[in-house]
């Protein structure tokens, strides 16, 4: 039985090295230059991140920080932020190696976030929308009480104001310091997304990498359209645990939102020079109906 | 087959087998032992009380996982009558890890949906070990709105150690199966009654688990990684299994004490696997009592009660 006891909605380690990782800076003198995971290239940092952090050679999507997210897919200066101050608390006192409040104070400063998402209304092209983006950097972006409210509470917004809701995904999974309070996050978001399919507004997921195992079990797979950046990791169980539990030899490019188009999961896949505009295409669709706030009251809003 | 003991369990069956002894040697030679017996019996039952009044989290854990513990088709032969189960998901296979279809409670019908472990190893493989792949989940769903067509309520019955983590799991995509779950199960105008019985194993638990209300087996446990999956993540050591399970929070107490879970059902003294029947008669008061108060709200009441109910479940700080 010892088959199956294993991770399921841990937090993942990507193989491979990204931006925002503590590893990375250990390995780069100064951060001047790096090599590209995918091509090898070495690569001036500066020229990568000028460049909505894609590799100059082979366009290989390197994470992107919440805010950088936000103001690609935004109006300049439409975004209003909501609930910023909403922090996690260590209800479970959780004893483990390191205190759970420890790890969210490095995690802060590190980030400048007070947890994994940030969301507010925006307007895109003048279409005003509500819009989270989940940032991989704070704690793998893991789902505890905080990201899952906050997600609650967009889908929530969305259906008062009646608008479409978008959200960019990123998240290792379950956030193992709140337990089973992080399981319940998966519910909750669901219950929200529920009410607002049922009043006919739409949703629209960007999976970004990666997004994996409790994120992806609840509201990112949900998404009326459901988009993704190439290359992403998408994943409900992990490759080594579908390695240890299977001893099964992995196709090439499992679990990929290339591998996930082919599968049927996946939309589309947009690569970021195109997103801003795709997203502001997706949304020009989804509003011509009745039910959404039409364009006209976003053009007024933002004026 | 062998009874199974757990480490935990071996004084009280060394007494039990001492006591064995004792009536084989006054049977074979007329020997009075009555006032041993009577002494063994009474430390039997003391020693009893002390270890299962004080079982740790981990402990729970392992009655939870015992072999001899009964599964959900055992619950649904010894509480319900006129089982029709129902096979298949329409859209890719059948799923014999989740077992599903109408049956009578004294004369209530309702749906039941249970994840199903297997006893020995032919079983097992038949089973998967009680772990889902997405047609288990879909196939669940399609019966769950049966159900709601039917007007009769949802019981379901968790124990398994999680959905399969393979690459058929994957391509097929178990996270959207179990996601869709969630989000459709908030939309069922029916009672809905989760119930862990034996292992509540993460997400793969929860795809079947969003219930109006949410009980838990005295040695049952809900959790959202297993104990060696978080002491192994954590800790980098299994050998901290022990220590992640006491952190986690995932017995019927502490998830009772965190609002999650409505209430704990007894189990006899020992664990479910001493006596099935017992087990099975404490079970089917709790799903009675619930499902009797469940019916007298409204369809609409039922699904506002269970949104509110996940809610609710926020612990966080806001200036
Ligand atoms: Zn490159």
């Amino acid at each position: 039985m010892a088959l199956f006891r294993k991770a399921r909605y841990s937090t993942l380690n990507p193989t491979d090295k990204r931006e925002d990782q503590p590893s990375k800076k250990k390995e780069i003198p100064h951060g001047l230059w790096e090599k590209c995971p995918q091509c090898s290239e070495t690569i001036y940092a500066k020229q990568k991140e000028e460049n909505l952090n894609l590799c100059p050679r082979c366009s290989y999507h390197y994470p992107m920080t919440a805010w950088n997210r936000i103001k690609l897919l935004t109006d300049e200066g439409s975004f209003l932020e909501f609930d910023a101050d909403m922090e996690s608390v260590d209800k479970l006192q959780f004893e483990g190696v390191a205190p759970y409040l420890s790890k969210l104070e490095e995690n802060k400063k590190k980030t400048g976030l007070k947890d994994a998402v940030v969301y507010g209304t925006a307007s895109l092209d003048e279409r005003k929308y509500v819009l989270a983006v989940m940032d991989f950097r704070f704690l793998g972006a893991s789902m505890g009480c905080v990201v899952g409210e906050k997600v609650t509470r967009a889908a929530e917004l969305a259906l008062k104001e009646k608008l479409p809701f978008v959200i960019a995904t990123a998240s290792g999974g379950a956030r193992m310091y709140e337990g089973m309070l992080s399981l319940m996050q998966m519910a909750k978001t669901s219950g929200a997304l529920e009410r607002l399919d049922e009043a006919g507004l739409p949703y629209i997921v960007i999976m970004t990498h990666p997004t994996t195992a409790g994120v992806t079990a609840s509201f990112a797979s949900l998404g009326d359209l459901i988009l993704a950046e190439p290359g992403a990791m998408i994943a409900f169980a992990g490759p080594r645990v579908i390695k240890d539990t299977t001893q099964a030899k992995l196709p090439e490019g499992f679990q990929t939102a290339e591998f996930l188009l082919k599968k049927g999961l996946i939309d589309k896949i947009i690569g970021r020079k195109n997103l801003r505009n795709e997203l502001s295409l997706c949304l020009e669709y989804v509003t011509s109906s009745c039910k959404v706030h039409s364009a006209e009251r976003g053009k007024a809003q933002a004026k | 087959m062998a009874e199974f003991v757990l480490e935990f369990e071996k004084p009280i069956v060394e007494l039990e087998s001492k006591i064995r002894e004792l009536q084989n040697l006054s049977d074979s030679s007329n020997m009075n032992v009555d006032e041993e017996l009577s002494v063994l019996t009474k430390k039997v039952e003391e020693t009893k009380k002390a270890i299962y009044d004080s079982l740790t989290a981990w402990q729970r854990v392992q009655l939870a996982r015992h072999p001899s513990r009964p599964y959900s088709l055992d619950y649904i032969n010894l509480i319900f009558k006129d089982f029709l189960e129902f096979h298949g998901d329409r859209r890719y296979a059948e799923d014999p890890a989740i077992v599903a279809g109408f049956a009578k409670l004294d004369n209530q019908p309702v749906m039941i949906i249970g994840t199903q472990k297997g006893r020995n190893t032919k079983e097992n493989v038949f089973r998967n070990f009680g772990c889902p792949h997405p047609e288990g989940y879909r196939k669940a769903l399609r019966l769950m709105k049966l159900a709601d067509k039917s007007c009769v309520p949802v019981v379901c019955l968790i124990d398994t150690p999680g959905a399969f983590p393979g690459i058929a799991s994957e391509e097929r995509h178990i996270g959207e199966a179990i996601a869709v779950n969630l989000r459709e199960m908030f939309s069922l105008s029916v009672p809905v009654l989760a119930v862990v019985i034996g292992e509540g194993g993460s997400g793969g638990a929860l795809g079947i688990g969003i219930g109006n209300r949410i009980l838990v087996m005295e040695n049952a446990y809900y959790s959202v990684i297993t104990p060696e999956g978080c002491a192994a993540i954590l800790w980098k050591d299994r050998a901290y299994s022990a220590k992640a399970a006491e952190s986690l929070k995932l017995t019927g107490k502490d998830l009772m004490e965190l609002g999650i879970v409505d209430e704990i059902v007894k189990e006899p003294l020992g664990g479910a696997h001493k006596n099935y029947e017992e087990a099975a008669a404490l079970l089917k008061k709790a799903i009675k009592k619930n499902i009797d108060s469940l019916k007298k709200m409204s369809g609409e009441e039922l699904k506002d009660q269970r949104y509110k109910k996940y809610r609710s479940i926020t612990y966080i700080k806001e200036s």
